[in-house]
Protein backbone atom coordinates (compact mmCIF):
# COMPACT_ATOMS: atom_id res chain seq x y z
CA UNK A 1 0.00 0.00 0.00
CA UNK A 2 2.73 2.41 0.95
CA UNK A 3 3.68 4.38 -2.11
CA UNK A 4 7.36 4.25 -2.87
CA UNK A 5 9.13 7.57 -2.90
CA UNK A 6 10.99 8.83 -5.91
CA UNK A 7 14.49 9.72 -4.76
CA UNK A 8 14.73 13.48 -4.56
CA UNK A 9 18.05 14.96 -3.54
CA UNK A 10 16.76 18.34 -2.36
CA UNK A 11 14.19 17.11 0.16
CA UNK A 12 14.33 19.14 3.42
CA UNK A 13 12.58 16.41 5.35
CA UNK A 14 13.14 12.77 4.57
CA UNK A 15 11.69 9.85 6.47
CA UNK A 16 12.64 6.32 5.52
CA UNK A 17 11.07 3.25 7.09
CA UNK A 18 10.29 5.10 10.31
CA UNK A 19 8.81 2.99 13.10
CA UNK A 20 7.40 4.02 16.46
CA UNK A 21 6.04 1.75 19.15
CA UNK A 22 4.25 2.34 22.42
CA UNK A 23 4.93 -0.99 24.08
CA UNK A 24 3.53 -3.50 21.59
CA UNK A 25 1.32 -0.97 19.88
CA UNK A 26 2.72 0.25 16.57
CA UNK A 27 2.02 3.98 16.37
CA UNK A 28 3.98 4.37 13.14
CA UNK A 29 4.83 1.64 10.65
CA UNK A 30 7.17 1.91 7.66
CA UNK A 31 6.71 5.62 7.15
CA UNK A 32 8.37 6.94 4.01
CA UNK A 33 7.90 10.59 3.22
CA UNK A 34 9.88 13.30 1.44
CA UNK A 35 9.08 16.97 1.76
CA UNK A 36 10.64 19.48 -0.64
CA UNK A 37 11.65 23.01 0.27
CA UNK A 38 8.59 25.24 0.05
CA UNK A 39 6.20 22.31 -0.15
CA UNK A 40 2.96 22.37 1.84
CA UNK A 41 2.05 18.94 3.09
CA UNK A 42 -1.20 18.33 4.87
CA UNK A 43 -1.68 15.14 6.82
CA UNK A 44 -5.16 13.92 7.60
CA UNK A 45 -6.71 10.76 8.91
CA UNK A 46 -8.91 9.40 11.68
CA UNK A 47 -7.88 9.97 15.30
CA UNK A 48 -5.32 7.50 16.53
CA UNK A 49 -3.91 7.10 13.02
CA UNK A 50 -0.48 8.40 14.04
CA UNK A 51 -0.58 11.85 12.40
CA UNK A 52 0.45 13.72 15.54
CA UNK A 53 3.06 11.13 16.41
CA UNK A 54 4.55 11.49 12.95
CA UNK A 55 4.78 15.26 13.13
CA UNK A 56 6.18 15.14 16.68
CA UNK A 57 8.93 12.79 15.54
CA UNK A 58 10.17 15.51 13.19
CA UNK A 59 11.52 17.61 16.07
CA UNK A 60 11.99 14.69 18.41
CA UNK A 61 9.24 15.44 20.87
CA UNK A 62 8.70 11.75 20.23
CA UNK A 63 11.68 9.50 19.68
CA UNK A 64 11.27 7.10 16.76
CA UNK A 65 12.28 3.48 17.29
CA UNK A 66 13.42 2.54 13.80
CA UNK A 67 14.22 3.92 10.39
CA UNK A 68 15.81 7.22 9.53
CA UNK A 69 14.66 10.83 9.82
CA UNK A 70 16.75 13.50 8.10
CA UNK A 71 15.71 17.11 8.59
CA UNK A 72 17.48 19.85 6.66
CA UNK A 73 20.40 17.53 5.96
CA UNK A 74 20.89 16.55 9.60
CA UNK A 75 20.08 13.06 10.72
CA UNK A 76 17.99 12.81 13.85
CA UNK A 77 19.70 10.53 16.32
CA UNK A 78 20.60 10.63 20.00
CA UNK A 79 23.20 13.35 19.39
CA UNK A 80 22.12 16.46 21.34
CA UNK A 81 24.06 18.77 19.06
CA UNK A 82 22.13 17.54 16.03
CA UNK A 83 18.93 17.91 17.98
CA UNK A 84 19.64 21.53 18.88
CA UNK A 85 20.44 22.29 15.23
CA UNK A 86 17.23 20.69 14.01
CA UNK A 87 15.04 22.28 16.65
CA UNK A 88 16.27 25.74 15.83
CA UNK A 89 15.35 25.15 12.16
CA UNK A 90 11.95 23.61 12.80
CA UNK A 91 9.14 25.64 14.35
CA UNK A 92 6.08 24.04 15.88
CA UNK A 93 2.55 25.21 16.57
CA UNK A 94 0.53 23.13 19.01
CA UNK A 95 -3.14 22.34 19.33
CA UNK A 96 -3.24 23.84 22.83
CA UNK A 97 -1.06 26.86 21.90
CA UNK A 98 1.30 26.17 24.85
CA UNK A 99 2.14 29.82 25.34
CA UNK A 100 4.09 30.59 28.51
CA UNK A 101 1.36 31.95 30.82
CA UNK A 102 3.72 33.80 33.16
CA UNK A 103 5.20 35.94 30.38
CA UNK A 104 3.77 38.74 28.28
CA UNK A 105 3.17 38.10 24.60
CA UNK A 106 6.36 39.97 23.73
CA UNK A 107 8.44 38.00 26.25
CA UNK A 108 7.00 34.77 24.84
CA UNK A 109 8.33 35.81 21.45
CA UNK A 110 11.78 37.14 22.34
CA UNK A 111 12.88 34.42 24.77
CA UNK A 112 14.14 31.88 22.25
CA UNK A 113 15.80 34.38 19.87
CA UNK A 114 17.70 35.84 22.83
CA UNK A 115 18.67 32.55 24.47
CA UNK A 116 19.17 30.31 21.45
CA UNK A 117 20.04 32.73 18.64
CA UNK A 118 21.88 35.08 21.04
CA UNK A 119 20.12 38.16 19.66
CA UNK A 120 20.19 41.32 21.75
CA UNK A 121 16.94 42.34 23.37
CA UNK A 122 16.39 45.13 20.83
CA UNK A 123 17.03 42.87 17.85
CA UNK A 124 14.67 40.26 19.22
CA UNK A 125 12.07 42.91 19.94
CA UNK A 126 12.25 44.23 16.38
CA UNK A 127 11.73 40.75 14.96
CA UNK A 128 8.92 40.06 17.42
CA UNK A 129 7.05 43.28 16.70
CA UNK A 130 7.26 42.81 12.94
CA UNK A 131 5.89 39.29 13.34
CA UNK A 132 3.08 40.46 15.60
CA UNK A 133 2.16 42.91 12.83
CA UNK A 134 2.17 40.04 10.40
CA UNK A 135 -0.26 38.05 12.52
CA UNK A 136 -2.18 41.31 13.03
CA UNK A 137 -2.00 41.71 16.81
CA UNK A 138 0.84 44.17 17.52
CA UNK A 139 -1.37 45.97 20.07
CA UNK A 140 -1.42 42.86 22.31
CA UNK A 141 2.35 42.75 22.84
CA UNK A 142 2.27 43.69 26.50
CA UNK A 143 -0.67 41.53 27.49
CA UNK A 144 -0.54 38.10 29.08
CA UNK A 145 -1.75 35.09 27.11
CA UNK A 146 -4.79 34.57 29.36
CA UNK A 147 -6.07 38.03 28.40
CA UNK A 148 -6.28 37.01 24.74
CA UNK A 149 -8.90 35.02 22.84
CA UNK A 150 -8.05 31.53 21.63
CA UNK A 151 -7.56 32.71 18.06
CA UNK A 152 -5.25 35.50 19.19
CA UNK A 153 -3.29 33.08 21.36
CA UNK A 154 -2.77 30.72 18.46
CA UNK A 155 -1.59 33.62 16.27
CA UNK A 156 0.88 34.57 19.00
CA UNK A 157 2.05 30.94 19.03
CA UNK A 158 2.61 31.10 15.26
CA UNK A 159 4.56 34.34 15.67
CA UNK A 160 6.61 32.75 18.44
CA UNK A 161 7.56 29.85 16.17
CA UNK A 162 8.43 32.29 13.36
CA UNK A 163 10.67 34.33 15.65
CA UNK A 164 13.33 31.66 15.33
CA UNK A 165 13.25 32.11 11.54
CA UNK A 166 12.67 28.39 10.99
CA UNK A 167 12.98 26.79 7.58
CA UNK A 168 10.16 24.39 8.32
CA UNK A 169 6.95 24.89 10.28
CA UNK A 170 5.00 22.05 11.86
CA UNK A 171 1.34 22.48 12.79
CA UNK A 172 -0.30 19.92 15.05
CA UNK A 173 -4.06 20.42 14.68
CA UNK A 174 -3.71 24.19 15.14
CA UNK A 175 -7.44 24.95 14.99
CA UNK A 176 -8.88 21.97 16.89
CA UNK A 177 -8.96 23.74 20.26
CA UNK A 178 -10.53 26.91 18.87
CA UNK A 179 -14.09 28.15 18.95
CA UNK A 180 -15.56 27.94 15.43
CA UNK A 181 -15.63 31.71 14.88
CA UNK A 182 -11.89 31.97 15.52
CA UNK A 183 -10.75 29.27 13.16
CA UNK A 184 -10.65 31.43 10.06
CA UNK A 185 -8.40 34.12 11.54
CA UNK A 186 -5.78 31.45 12.26
CA UNK A 187 -6.19 29.72 8.91
CA UNK A 188 -5.83 33.09 7.14
CA UNK A 189 -2.49 33.67 8.79
CA UNK A 190 -1.38 30.15 7.87
CA UNK A 191 -2.49 30.59 4.25
CA UNK A 192 -0.52 33.81 4.08
CA UNK A 193 2.59 32.06 5.38
CA UNK A 194 2.09 29.33 2.80
CA UNK A 195 1.89 31.85 0.00
CA UNK A 196 5.21 33.31 1.13
CA UNK A 197 6.97 30.04 0.45
CA UNK A 198 7.36 28.54 3.93
CA UNK A 199 7.77 24.78 4.06
CA UNK A 200 4.80 23.56 6.05
CA UNK A 201 3.73 20.22 7.40
CA UNK A 202 0.31 20.41 8.93
CA UNK A 203 -2.02 17.98 10.65
CA UNK A 204 -5.56 19.26 10.30
CA UNK A 205 -9.17 18.31 9.66
CA UNK A 206 -9.89 21.59 7.85
CA UNK A 207 -10.35 20.17 4.37
CA UNK A 208 -11.36 23.50 2.83
CA UNK A 209 -8.06 24.96 3.96
CA UNK A 210 -6.21 21.87 2.76
CA UNK A 211 -7.71 22.14 -0.69
CA UNK A 212 -6.72 25.78 -0.94
CA UNK A 213 -3.20 25.58 0.46
CA UNK A 214 -1.74 22.09 0.22
CA UNK A 215 0.55 20.89 -2.55
CA UNK A 216 0.48 17.36 -1.27
CA UNK A 217 -2.08 15.48 0.78
CA UNK A 218 -1.18 12.55 2.99
CA UNK A 219 -3.82 10.22 4.38
CA UNK A 220 -2.85 8.07 7.34
CA UNK A 221 -4.62 5.21 9.03
CA UNK A 222 -3.46 2.77 11.73
CA UNK A 223 0.06 4.14 11.81
CA UNK A 224 0.65 3.89 8.08
CA UNK A 225 0.58 6.26 5.13
CA UNK A 226 -2.31 4.93 3.08
CA UNK A 227 -2.22 7.50 0.32
CA UNK A 228 -0.02 10.38 -0.70
CA UNK A 229 -1.07 12.45 -3.68
CA UNK A 230 -1.12 15.94 -5.16
CA UNK A 231 -4.07 17.85 -3.68
CA UNK A 232 -6.38 17.90 -6.72
CA UNK A 233 -5.89 14.23 -7.40
CA UNK A 234 -6.34 13.35 -3.72
CA UNK A 235 -9.73 15.02 -3.48
CA UNK A 236 -11.04 14.22 -6.96
CA UNK A 237 -9.79 10.71 -7.58
CA UNK A 238 -8.61 9.11 -4.34
CA UNK A 239 -7.05 5.73 -5.07
CA UNK A 240 -7.51 3.85 -1.81
CA UNK A 241 -10.99 2.78 -0.68
CA UNK A 242 -10.05 3.81 2.88
CA UNK A 243 -9.28 7.33 1.70
CA UNK A 244 -12.59 7.43 -0.16
CA UNK A 245 -14.52 6.43 2.94
CA UNK A 246 -12.68 8.96 5.09
CA UNK A 247 -13.28 11.77 2.60
CA UNK A 248 -16.94 10.84 2.27
CA UNK A 249 -17.34 11.01 6.03
CA UNK A 250 -15.52 14.26 6.50
CA UNK A 251 -16.92 16.07 3.46
CA UNK A 252 -20.49 14.80 3.59
CA UNK A 253 -21.83 17.44 5.97
CA UNK B 1 -5.75 38.76 59.54
CA UNK B 2 -7.31 41.05 62.14
CA UNK B 3 -9.83 38.37 63.04
CA UNK B 4 -7.12 35.81 63.71
CA UNK B 5 -5.24 38.22 65.95
CA UNK B 6 -8.39 39.09 67.84
CA UNK B 7 -9.27 35.43 68.26
CA UNK B 8 -5.78 34.63 69.53
CA UNK B 9 -5.85 37.42 72.10
CA UNK B 10 -9.31 36.41 73.24
CA UNK B 11 -8.21 32.82 73.65
CA UNK B 12 -5.20 33.82 75.71
CA UNK B 13 -7.30 36.08 77.89
CA UNK B 14 -9.79 33.26 78.50
CA UNK B 15 -7.00 30.89 79.46
CA UNK B 16 -5.56 33.38 81.91
CA UNK B 17 -8.93 34.14 83.48
CA UNK B 18 -9.90 30.50 83.88
CA UNK B 19 -6.52 29.91 85.47
CA UNK B 20 -7.30 32.63 88.01
CA UNK B 21 -10.73 31.29 88.78
CA UNK B 22 -9.84 27.69 89.39
CA UNK B 23 -6.95 28.03 91.76
CA UNK B 24 -5.63 30.29 94.42
CA UNK B 25 -2.57 30.99 92.36
CA UNK B 26 -1.10 34.41 92.96
CA UNK B 27 0.11 35.84 89.72
CA UNK B 28 3.63 37.22 89.67
CA UNK B 29 3.58 39.21 86.46
CA UNK B 30 6.01 41.71 87.99
CA UNK B 31 8.90 39.42 87.03
CA UNK B 32 8.24 40.22 83.38
CA UNK B 33 6.61 43.61 83.83
CA UNK B 34 8.00 46.50 81.79
CA UNK B 35 7.16 48.77 84.74
CA UNK B 36 9.44 46.99 87.15
CA UNK B 37 13.23 47.20 87.11
CA UNK B 38 13.81 43.44 87.41
CA UNK B 39 10.89 42.76 85.10
CA UNK B 40 12.45 45.01 82.50
CA UNK B 41 15.77 43.17 82.59
CA UNK B 42 14.01 39.80 82.36
CA UNK B 43 11.78 40.96 79.56
CA UNK B 44 14.72 42.23 77.59
CA UNK B 45 16.56 38.96 78.16
CA UNK B 46 13.59 36.96 76.87
CA UNK B 47 12.79 39.17 73.90
CA UNK B 48 16.36 39.31 72.65
CA UNK B 49 16.02 35.63 71.82
CA UNK B 50 13.77 36.60 68.92
CA UNK B 51 16.76 37.53 66.75
CA UNK B 52 18.30 34.12 67.25
CA UNK B 53 15.00 32.42 66.51
CA UNK B 54 14.47 34.42 63.31
CA UNK B 55 18.03 34.13 62.07
CA UNK B 56 18.31 30.37 62.58
CA UNK B 57 14.89 29.85 60.96
CA UNK B 58 15.77 32.04 57.97
CA UNK B 59 19.14 30.39 57.34
CA UNK B 60 17.66 26.92 57.81
CA UNK B 61 14.70 27.50 55.49
CA UNK B 62 17.00 28.94 52.81
CA UNK B 63 19.29 25.91 52.96
CA UNK B 64 16.40 23.49 53.05
CA UNK B 65 14.62 25.12 50.10
CA UNK B 66 17.81 24.86 48.01
CA UNK B 67 18.39 21.27 49.15
CA UNK B 68 14.76 20.38 48.57
CA UNK B 69 14.81 21.80 45.06
CA UNK B 70 17.96 19.86 44.19
CA UNK B 71 16.44 16.67 45.55
CA UNK B 72 13.20 17.29 43.62
CA UNK B 73 14.80 18.06 40.25
CA UNK B 74 15.29 14.40 39.22
CA UNK B 75 11.50 14.05 39.21
CA UNK B 76 11.58 15.95 35.89
CA UNK B 77 13.87 13.39 34.30
CA UNK B 78 13.50 9.70 33.70
CA UNK B 79 16.92 8.93 35.16
CA UNK B 80 16.22 5.85 37.30
CA UNK B 81 19.28 5.94 39.62
CA UNK B 82 18.81 9.65 40.34
CA UNK B 83 15.10 9.18 41.00
CA UNK B 84 15.91 6.33 43.36
CA UNK B 85 18.49 8.42 45.27
CA UNK B 86 16.06 11.28 45.64
CA UNK B 87 13.38 8.86 46.88
CA UNK B 88 15.76 7.41 49.50
CA UNK B 89 16.78 10.88 50.67
CA UNK B 90 13.17 11.93 51.20
CA UNK B 91 12.22 8.70 52.97
CA UNK B 92 15.19 8.83 55.34
CA UNK B 93 14.98 12.45 56.41
CA UNK B 94 11.21 12.36 56.64
CA UNK B 95 11.47 9.42 59.00
CA UNK B 96 13.96 10.88 61.49
CA UNK B 97 12.40 13.04 64.24
CA UNK B 98 13.77 16.55 64.18
CA UNK B 99 14.83 16.50 67.83
CA UNK B 100 16.71 13.26 67.31
CA UNK B 101 18.58 14.65 64.32
CA UNK B 102 19.46 17.80 66.27
CA UNK B 103 20.98 15.72 69.06
CA UNK B 104 22.73 13.42 66.60
CA UNK B 105 24.28 16.28 64.64
CA UNK B 106 25.34 18.27 67.69
CA UNK B 107 26.70 15.44 69.81
CA UNK B 108 27.45 12.82 67.16
CA UNK B 109 29.09 14.67 64.29
CA UNK B 110 31.99 16.05 66.41
CA UNK B 111 32.80 12.51 67.53
CA UNK B 112 32.67 11.25 63.95
CA UNK B 113 34.66 14.05 62.36
CA UNK B 114 36.57 15.64 65.20
CA UNK B 115 34.95 18.92 64.13
CA UNK B 116 33.35 20.98 66.91
CA UNK B 117 30.15 22.51 65.54
CA UNK B 118 28.67 25.70 66.95
CA UNK B 119 25.10 25.30 68.20
CA UNK B 120 23.91 27.61 65.45
CA UNK B 121 25.62 25.63 62.71
CA UNK B 122 24.57 22.26 64.10
CA UNK B 123 21.03 23.57 64.41
CA UNK B 124 20.95 24.79 60.82
CA UNK B 125 22.24 21.45 59.51
CA UNK B 126 19.69 19.43 61.46
CA UNK B 127 16.71 21.68 60.73
CA UNK B 128 17.61 22.07 57.06
CA UNK B 129 18.11 18.34 56.49
CA UNK B 130 14.86 17.38 58.19
CA UNK B 131 12.84 20.08 56.48
CA UNK B 132 14.40 19.56 53.04
CA UNK B 133 12.60 16.22 52.70
CA UNK B 134 9.29 18.06 52.93
CA UNK B 135 10.47 20.87 50.66
CA UNK B 136 11.47 18.25 48.10
CA UNK B 137 7.98 16.77 48.15
CA UNK B 138 6.46 20.22 47.75
CA UNK B 139 8.73 21.04 44.81
CA UNK B 140 8.12 17.65 43.21
CA UNK B 141 4.38 18.26 43.25
CA UNK B 142 4.95 21.77 41.89
CA UNK B 143 7.27 20.67 39.10
CA UNK B 144 4.99 17.84 38.06
CA UNK B 145 1.98 20.14 37.99
CA UNK B 146 3.45 22.05 35.03
CA UNK B 147 1.67 20.85 31.88
CA UNK B 148 3.69 18.75 29.41
CA UNK B 149 2.86 21.32 26.75
CA UNK B 150 5.07 23.89 28.47
CA UNK B 151 8.07 21.58 28.31
CA UNK B 152 7.29 20.64 24.72
CA UNK B 153 6.98 24.28 23.65
CA UNK B 154 10.33 25.06 25.26
CA UNK B 155 11.91 22.03 23.56
CA UNK B 156 10.41 22.89 20.19
CA UNK B 157 11.90 26.39 20.44
CA UNK B 158 15.32 24.82 20.96
CA UNK B 159 15.81 26.09 24.52
CA UNK B 160 18.54 24.28 26.45
CA UNK B 161 17.67 22.19 29.50
CA UNK B 162 18.95 24.91 31.84
CA UNK B 163 17.01 27.68 30.08
CA UNK B 164 13.88 25.58 30.04
CA UNK B 165 14.19 25.12 33.79
CA UNK B 166 15.13 28.72 34.53
CA UNK B 167 12.65 30.58 32.33
CA UNK B 168 9.73 28.22 31.86
CA UNK B 169 9.38 25.55 34.52
CA UNK B 170 10.76 27.01 37.74
CA UNK B 171 9.02 30.41 37.57
CA UNK B 172 5.67 28.69 37.15
CA UNK B 173 6.39 25.97 39.71
CA UNK B 174 7.62 28.43 42.35
CA UNK B 175 4.43 30.47 42.07
CA UNK B 176 2.39 27.34 42.65
CA UNK B 177 4.38 26.11 45.66
CA UNK B 178 4.69 29.45 47.41
CA UNK B 179 1.77 28.89 49.82
CA UNK B 180 3.13 25.54 51.08
CA UNK B 181 6.66 27.01 51.24
CA UNK B 182 5.27 29.80 53.43
CA UNK B 183 3.75 27.19 55.70
CA UNK B 184 7.11 25.48 55.98
CA UNK B 185 8.72 28.73 57.06
CA UNK B 186 6.17 29.15 59.83
CA UNK B 187 6.79 25.56 60.81
CA UNK B 188 10.53 26.23 60.85
CA UNK B 189 10.07 29.18 63.21
CA UNK B 190 8.31 26.86 65.62
CA UNK B 191 10.73 23.97 65.12
CA UNK B 192 13.67 26.23 66.03
CA UNK B 193 12.44 26.00 69.65
CA UNK B 194 13.82 22.44 69.65
CA UNK B 195 17.32 23.91 69.46
CA UNK B 196 16.88 24.93 73.11
CA UNK B 197 17.95 21.40 74.05
CA UNK B 198 21.45 21.91 72.66
CA UNK B 199 21.70 25.32 74.30
CA UNK B 200 21.01 27.61 71.37
CA UNK B 201 19.98 30.83 73.04
CA UNK B 202 16.67 31.50 71.23
CA UNK B 203 13.26 32.32 72.71
CA UNK B 204 12.53 28.96 74.32
CA UNK B 205 16.02 28.45 75.75
CA UNK B 206 15.93 31.86 77.37
CA UNK B 207 12.51 31.18 78.85
CA UNK B 208 13.82 27.90 80.28
CA UNK B 209 16.80 29.64 81.80
CA UNK B 210 14.67 32.34 83.36
CA UNK B 211 12.25 29.78 84.82
CA UNK B 212 15.14 28.18 86.64
CA UNK B 213 16.05 31.51 88.18
CA UNK B 214 12.62 32.96 88.87
CA UNK B 215 10.48 29.83 89.54
CA UNK B 216 7.62 31.41 87.61
CA UNK B 217 6.93 28.89 84.78
CA UNK B 218 3.30 29.93 84.21
CA UNK B 219 4.05 33.62 83.63
CA UNK B 220 7.21 33.05 81.67
CA UNK B 221 5.85 30.31 79.41
CA UNK B 222 2.66 32.29 78.86
CA UNK B 223 4.81 35.16 77.67
CA UNK B 224 6.70 32.69 75.48
CA UNK B 225 3.45 31.53 73.90
CA UNK B 226 2.55 35.15 73.16
CA UNK B 227 5.99 35.80 71.68
CA UNK B 228 5.59 32.90 69.22
CA UNK B 229 2.03 33.91 68.47
CA UNK B 230 3.02 37.44 67.48
CA UNK B 231 6.07 36.27 65.57
CA UNK B 232 4.16 33.69 63.57
CA UNK B 233 1.17 35.89 62.84
CA UNK B 234 3.60 38.48 61.50
CA UNK B 235 5.40 35.87 59.40
CA UNK B 236 2.12 34.52 57.98
CA UNK B 237 1.08 38.04 57.12
CA UNK B 238 4.34 38.68 55.24
CA UNK B 239 4.00 35.40 53.34
CA UNK B 240 0.44 36.28 52.34
CA UNK B 241 1.57 39.71 51.12
CA UNK B 242 4.20 38.05 48.96
CA UNK B 243 1.64 35.62 47.53
CA UNK B 244 -0.69 38.47 46.65
CA UNK B 245 2.08 40.33 44.91
CA UNK B 246 3.01 37.29 42.84
CA UNK B 247 -0.63 36.47 42.16
CA UNK B 248 -1.12 39.93 40.71
CA UNK B 249 1.79 39.57 38.29
CA UNK B 250 0.88 35.99 37.53
CA UNK B 251 -1.67 34.92 34.97
CA UNK B 252 -3.06 31.47 35.32
CA UNK B 253 -2.82 28.81 32.64
CA UNK B 254 -3.90 29.70 29.13
CA UNK B 255 -6.67 27.21 28.68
Amino acid sequence: MTPTQPASPDAVVRLSDVQKFYGDYAALRDINLDVQAGEKVIICGPSGSGKSTLIRCLNRLEVHDGGKIVVDGVEMDGDTKNLATIRSEVGMVFQQFNLFPHMTVLDNLILAPMRVRKCTRDEAKDIAMSLLERVRIPEQADKYPSQLSGGQQQRVAIARALCMKPRILLFDEPTSALDPEMISEVLDVMAELASEGMTMICVTHEMGFARKVADTMVFMDKGQIVEKAPTEQFFNTPQSPRTQIFLDQILSH
Amino acid sequence: MLNITRFGLLLTACLLLSGCAESNYTWGWHIVSPFDARGQTNLQFLMNGVFSTISVALVSITCSVILGLLVALPSLSKNKPLLFLSRIYVEVFRAVPMLVLILWVYYGVPVLTGLQLSVFFAGVIALALCDSAFEAEIFRAGLQSIEDGQREAADALGLSYGDKLRFIILPQAVRRVLPPLGNQFVYMLKASSLLSVIGYSELTRRANELVVVEYRPLEIYTLLVLEYLVLILLASWCVRKLEHRLARSDRTATR
